[in-house]
């Protein structure tokens, strides 16, 4: 599926552009667009470091157990597959407390860190699992409380009153979050992918 | 009020993790920074790991992004999206919403400058930036960082997911500010 939608948008992309009559957008946007990868790879670097260090710390002091045992009942209805009280349902936690505060920079470590949980738990595999896919959709689809950066947008273009669209987004968010849980119990329960643990 | 609370919780957030957590560690008797730095050593190798699949989704979707496609297949579905009480402003932003978080921000800015933050549009572009996610980057440095090259149903997981919210977004808009 991803092979497709990868070679659908370039290819998509060239045809248009030579339609267009300027093909030579696609070299600048491909050069350029392989440099920002590796920059923003490197941007990451250091939070990641920052927020695993932390992680760490969270992990041996035992408080990533107290968090994942707080919320077992919950967990165990979302993560059937994942061992309670295991390191993953942790980092899990933590990812989706700092989606909902919109602390996106340091969501993403505590994200990768709970991959690399269920990356074992699926034997380095190189398809996903059940477990994953779910906390993808949860992340991806995930309830915000507060979209801070738009706030921001919004305040330095003078909007009179910039936080009127947080009632809204909470909304909207919500409704996506909801589908992305139900769908994804849907796909794992009665789909032609759900054979797989 | 509600508001209040909520913006001093997301400023309190990260000092407080990073006061309690080294804090309740040293109660604990662990040695804090030799586990951090621990912990950080991981972070460098993660974040290496991921560069082969952005430059494969980003080369992609830059390529897309600077084609002009995007704005002829919104012009393609006019008629539609009138119809739904779509703005044809916010369509652009709609398809772009799963691809790249940084050109919806910069295009939803632009709507904001051009149409004012209190038009319908601004607003409009406001909600649906502040709902979900940039769900092809997140799935392809998550997967990424772990070696994950096939995604099963996530996509269409994701992606679903993406379709309501914008909806969900048009239908309250429309119910709260036109």
């Amino acid at each position: 599926m991803l092979n497709y939608i990868w070679l659908f948008l370039l290819a998509v992309g060239i045809i248009f552009a030579a339609i267009n009559g300027r093909v030579e957008v696609v070299t600048n946007a491909a050069l350029k667009s392989a440099r920002d990868a590796v920059e923003l790879c490197f941007d990451l670097v250091g939070i990641m470091a920052l927020w695993l260090g932390i992680m760490k710390i969270a992990e041996r002091a035992g408080l990533v157990r107290v968090l994942a045992r707080g919320l077992k009942p919950l967990m165990v209805r979302l993560f059937p597959s994942i061992p309670p009280e295991h390191p993953a349902i942790g980092a899990i936690i933590m990812n989706l407390a700092a989606n909902i505060l919109g602390l996106g920079n340091a969501a993403t470590p505590f994200g990768m860190k709970a991959m690399q949980e269920l990356n074992q738990l699926n034997n380095n595999s190189d398809e996903a699992s059940t477990a994953m896919c779910t906390f993808l959709a949860l992340n991806t689809s995930c309830l915000t409380l507060i979209p801070a950066t738009i706030i921001g947008v919004r305040l330095s273009c003078n909007s009179t009153n910039p936080v009127e669209i947080v009632g809204p987004c909470i909304f909207a968010t919500g409704l996506s979050m909801v589908v992305g849980i139900v769908l994804d119990y849907w796909f794992r329960s009665y789909s032609r992918w759900r054979s797989r643990p | 009020m509600m508001y209040q609370i909520l913006t001093e919780v997301s400023r309190w957030a990260i000092p407080l993790l990073l006061l309690i957590i080294p804090l309740y560690g040293a109660l604990r008797k662990v040695p804090v920074y030799e586990a951090f730095v621990e912990g950080a050593e991981e972070g460098f190798t993660t974040a290496i790991k991921i560069i082969p699949f952005l430059v494969g989704m980003m080369l992609a979707i830059s390529v897309f992004r600077a084609s002009g496609a995007m704005e002829m297949l919104s012009s393609g579905l006019r008629p539609l999206t009138g119809f739904l009480g779509i703005p044809p402003e916010i369509l652009p932003l709609g398809f772009m919403r799963p691809l790249s978080g940084s050109a919806v921000l910069g295009m939803a800015t632009e709507l904001m400058k051009v149409y004012g933050p209190d038009s319908f549009v601004g607003r409009l572009a406001s909600v649906m930036q502040g709902t979900t996610d940039t769900t092809f980057f997140i799935l392809t440095i998550y997967f990424g960082s772990v070696g994950v090259k096939k995604y099963r149903y996530s996509i269409i997981t994701g992606l679903s997911a993406d379709i309501c919210g914008f909806i969900a977004a048009v239908y309250i808009c429309h119910l709260l500010f036109k």
